[in-house]
């Protein structure tokens, strides 16, 4: 009964934390504070969609940042160049993406083992160097500047702390959809493949079909993060498209737990506080600089080997030691 | 310099950049093969090969010595991966491997950059600067080095493969592990010999590349990457696959340099490789099934 | 037993790969050979009347550079000039009595972690002024935050965009790729030379150099009879080459930094390409040539002045600085000083000068004593900033160089 009592607590004091952390940033109005908080939103709304790819579909993509780019640049062009409102450049940017996810997703998620991977990497590499050399359209690497801020209507998103509201709306909103993906028939199919790809399709369940949805929505979900991103910081260059924010945001994934819906919010979260956190103990402590990014691989490392579902797993271990069994092996 | 003279100079480029690539795709078939995990850390061994013998040869080690001890060096750190990254692994599925590779990949470019800076440096040719002249254009002697050492990596392993019992063996894990330990034969040696053997590869490889390629801490990743699209063209499973695929990379990239747009070459060939693989998704060379 | 024999290994594994690295680490550590130190004694520098040490509440700047990222050869001896530096300044009275205090933020060569960096220096840090960033991407993400926010930034970027248009709490202290650029023409025009070939290296630096090249090329009457590009980790530029070989320019323009133009150079000289290669400051240093080997022999570019300190006239207003700065920073970190801490000399000086001038702390103010710089000697070149000039400096700033013998000299 005490026990009973005493969960009950800590979930309420849990809640609690949760909450005041989210709106620290704007009662604290910190410049600084809420510019984390917006981008850990943006963050969190690309790792619900790829979590939902690697935990639900069991495949990897290594080119999200390429979504996350072309909605960003569809919003920065589409404003800057044509001077259209912020609002069809993301949805412009939404179709664009849903369009080249199906051309890539269609045919290669037919095909048994990790092709997806292999093509959303090339993708990306394709991407970046269009984002690179497409001068007259992206700017090239000065890339593009004063985008304005989001607005629809005449309701404009002009200070930093309406920026964090509208992120956390757009990311509850991820949220949202992401538990009816995975409460869904398709959501269901998908659990069920993941266990067994024959059984699932001998249920009447079309994988491919499951597949390709989840990858579909979790490409729009970047490509509308990556909007969001634009209107932010009213500045894009191809930097952050790349390769190595790729690999960020499956260590956001993998470390925050790709088997819940909030795995990847958890993930996000703390990748984005701990780049912050060590970029903040650099200032004191020499060297941490150049250790960061060996410390970003080992926390990596360490995570796939003793915490195999990610951070969101860490409660229910700890209720329970019992071991959970493990999935068949790659060998 | 005459259309054929260019013509030639390209394919020339396009096959001595084309076999690194290659070589690193050999690296990654042959632990793709024994572990089903693509080794994002290949392109780390490249680096760290290169890395390891500019310091040795700054030290004033003989060339030969430096170039032994920086691949003894790398096959040790790939043994450690394997231990400490791995092993423990043995049991999950593909994508937390993968994700520890690039794990291990990260630490390894962060080590190197701690060590040596971020700065690329480079190796004196082994024998000499004095280019070759063909046709109208010409080719660095170092070049034909690693030409001539990728292709009698290629010979080696594939003769490996066909005649040792250890060879034979990795073939049988390719095909089916739990058969190959029901035979008798140690899965978790092979996964270790995997990784020596394309560690020492690709770290021979990175000293032979870096009098004329230069290296730095940073470049790792796009050896990865490329070699990866090389093994991938192949057939992911074949090793001659991998080094024909890194051939036909080359030499699209280069082609596409000279006569379409140097800014794009890279994504031409990306894009050659997709549509190839779209159309044929086993690769360019069939990957012997069980 | 097993369990055992297991951890065993993993002991004996980890050990050799310490051993391994710090072997290697040590080796690399101690340099073969000494390095040539310049001819004559070292002056010894002027002696200055001992100044009070600093008191009270120390004046913040903060400073945002590509510590870490692609662009840390960029970032990483900007960092340790601002150290240099900040010793030296608080060893000196440090700054209207008061300690000098640096911020040095890493944004990784990433805008995002820039805008993030700036965001904290203005906000939670209150600096007075922010210099740097490294590079141009990383500036355009920040220049509208500085301006809005009303808060002097002077940036060590050498990007078109940062200083034109003006805005009026943006400055900038490298040689913009424009001076740079005419001086390449100069050469050409010089040398009776109407047909180039461009190479650049696809980054933002390339990419500026390009963009002025195609501007000044049509006011000269130059034709660029081709344009190629190669990527930062690019290690073949022979088909690019092998095109402009095909072509026959009168010379070559290759703009990027280490180590692509190394590798340029190593390309053509195996084609056999003769005619004169021209470089940007961006190579302007020793590594380039260590890269780039004999191949670099003949190579021909504006620098500034810092590259060839000890070889221009005791006369030029820029020998003292250059010979106390170079001697300081090599004492400190036992090689020489390259362009981009240069840019960080410069800047922080500029900042440093302004406050004084401002004789309080306070961003307007000090905003309006840097674009009153007059005069002030620098690394790149002697500043004169202006309402309509941020970037303060002329085509004196360059002088031509020619690498000979793997040595840099000043050619007049």
């Amino acid at each position: 009964m005490i026990y009973k009592h005493m969960t009950k607590v800590i979930r309420a004091v849990g809640l609690a934390v949760f909450a005041a952390l989210i709106v620290a940033p704007l009662v604290l109005r910190s410049a600084y504070l809420t510019t984390t908080g917006v981008l850990i939103g943006i963050h969190a709304i690309i790792a619900v969609g790829l979590g939902l790819l690697m935990g639900y579909a069991g495949q990897v993509s290594l080119g999200h940042a390429a979504f996350y780019g072309l909605g960003a640049y569809c919003s920065a062009i589409l404003t800057t160049k044509v001077g259209l409102p912020p609002l069809v450049g993301i949805v412009a940017g939404m179709v664009i993406t849903a369009i080249i996810a199906l051309v890539v997703g269609a045919p290669t998620l037919r095909l048994r083992g990790h092709y997806l991977a292999m093509f959303t990497l090339g993708l990306g590499m394709i991407a970046q160097i269009i984002f690179n050399q497409a001068q007259g359209l992206t700017g090239g690497f000065s890339g593009i500047s004063g985008i304005p801020r989001f607005s629809v209507g005449r309701l404009v998103v002009d200070t930093d702390a309406e920026a964090y509201i509208l992120v956390l709306v757009v990311l509850a909103a991820t949220i949202i959809i992401a538990h009816n993906v995975v409460n869904s028939r398709t959501g269901r199919a998908l659990r069920a493949l993941h266990e067994s790809e024959i059984a699932a399709s001998v249920c009447g369940v079309n994988v491919a079909r499951a597949k390709l949805e989840v990858f579909v929505l979790s490409a729009v979900l970047a490509s509308v993060a990556g909007s969001l991103y634009a209107h932010f910081i009213t500045f894009i260059s191809p930097d952050p498209f790349g390769f190595r924010f790729s690999v960020n945001l499956l260590v956001m994934v993998v470390v925050g737990g790709a088997s819940s819906v909030w795995g990847p919010v958890a993930g996000a979260t703390l990748f984005t506080v701990l780049a912050q956190f060590l970029q903040k103990a650099g200032e004191q402590v020499p060297y941490l600089d150049a250790v960061d990014t060996m410390l970003f691989g080992a926390v990596l490392v360490l995570v796939v080997i003793f915490l195999q579902q990610g951070l969101v797993s860490l409660p229910a271990r700890l209720r329970s030691r019992r071991r959970s069994s493990q999935e068949q092996g790659a060998y | 310099m005459s259309l054929a003279d260019q013509l030639l100079q390209y394919l020339i480029t396009g096959v001595s950049v084309g076999m690194v690539y290659g070589l690193v795709g050999l690296g990654i078939t042959i632990i793709f093969n024994a572990t089903g995990i693509i080794n994002f850390a290949q392109g780390e061994f490249v680096m760290l090969g290169g890395m390891i013998a500019v310091a040795l040869t700054a030290a004033r080690l003989p060339l030969a010595a430096a170039v032994i001890l920086a691949v003894a060096a790398v096959t040790m750190v790939a043994l450690v991966t394997e231990r400490l990254a791995i092993r423990p692994l043995r049991g999950a599925s593909v994508i937390p491997l993968i994700i520890a590779t690039i794990g291990v990949s990260l630490i390894l470019q962060g080590g190197a950059k701690l060590v040596w800076g971020p700065e690329a440096v480079r190796l004196p040719a082994f024998s000499g600067e004095q280019p070759i002249r063909i046709g109208g254009g010409g080719i660095d002697p170092q070049r034909l080095w690693v030409m001539g050492l990728a292709a009698l990596s290629v010979a080696a392993v594939q003769l490996f493969f066909k005649y040792t019992l250890a060879g034979k063996a990795m073939r049988a894990c390719a095909i089916n592990r739990a058969a190959a330990r029901l035979v008798g034969i140690s899965i978790d040696r092979m996964v270790r010999l995997s990784f020596a053997m394309s560690a020492a590869l690709a770290a021979l490889g990175g000293v032979v590349l870096t009098p004329v390629a230069l290296m730095q801490c940073s470049q790792g990743t796009h050896y990865t990457l490329t070699g990866f699209l090389a093994a991938v063209l192949g057939g992911l499973g074949s090793g001659l696959g991998a080094v024909l695929g890194g051939i036909l990379l080359g030499i699209v990239e280069s082609l596409s340099a000279g006569f379409i747009s140097s800014g794009y070459s890279k994504a031409i060939a990306l894009a050659v490789a997709l549509v190839v693989l779209w159309w044929r998704p086993e690769g360019l060379v069939r990957r012997r099934q069980a | 037993m097993k369990v055992v024999s297991s951890r065993w290994m993993q002991v004996v594994g980890v050990s050799c790969l310490v051993v391994v690295v710090a072997v290697a680490f040590s080796l690399s550590g101690c340099p073969p050979k000494p390095e040539p130190t310049p001819p004559g004694p070292m002056p010894p520098g002027p002696v200055k009347p001992a100044k009070p040490a600093p008191t009270g509440e120390p004046v913040k700047i903060g400073a945002i550079f590509s510590v870490t990222g692609p662009a840390s050869p960029l970032g990483d001896p900007e960092k340790k000039t601002v150290e240099l530096l900040v010793e030296q300044i608080n060893a000196d009275g440090g700054v209207l009595g008061r300690p000098l205090e640096v911020i040095v933020k890493d944004d990784k060569s990433e805008p995002t972690e820039a805008v993030l960096a700036v965001k904290d220096l203005i906000e939670g840090e209150e600096v007075v002024a922010v210099i740097g960033p490294s590079r141009t991407p990383t500036t355009m993400a920040i220049k509208d935050i500085c301006q809005e926010a009303a808060v002097p930034l002077v940036s060590c970027a050498a990007g078109r965009t940062i200083t034109d248009p003006v805005a009026t709490y943006v400055f900038a202290v490298p040689q913009t790729n424009t001076l740079a650029v005419e001086a390449c023409f100069d050469y050409l025009e010089r040398e009776g030379i109407d047909q180039a070939a461009f190479i650049y290296a696809a980054n933002s630096y390339g990419e500026d150099g390009y963009n002025n090249a195609k501007v000044i090329a049509a006011e000269r009457g130059v034709e660029l009879v081709t344009v190629e590009t190669f990527g930062g980790e690019d290690t073949d530029m022979t088909a690019q080459l092998t095109k402009i070989k095909a072509k026959s320019p009168g010379a070559i323009v290759c703009w990027g930094t280490n180590p692509g133009p190394a590798i340029v150079c190593k390309n053509a000289q195996t084609l056999g390409i003769d005619v004169p290669m021209l470089q940007s400051h961006g190579v302007a240093n020793m590594k380039f040539i260590e890269l780039a080997g004999d191949a670099a022999n003949g190579v021909q570019l504006p620098a500034g002045r810092l590259i060839v300190y000890d070889q221009i006239s005791p006369d030029d207003p820029q020998k003292a600085v250059l010979d106390e700065f170079a001697a300081a920073y090599k004492a400190k970190y036992d090689k020489p000083p390259n362009t981009f801490a240069g840019h960080a000399y410069d800047a922080l000086w500029i900042t440093v000068n302004a406050l004084e001038a401002a004789g309080e702390v306070d961003r307007a103010k000090v905003r309006d004593a840097v674009e009153q710089t007059e005069e002030f000697v620098g690394t790149a070149g002697i500043f004169n900033y202006s309402a309509e000039d941020h970037n303060g400096l002329t085509a004196e700033a360059f002088v031509w160089v020619k690498i000979v013998d793997g040595n840099w000299m000043l050619s007049e």
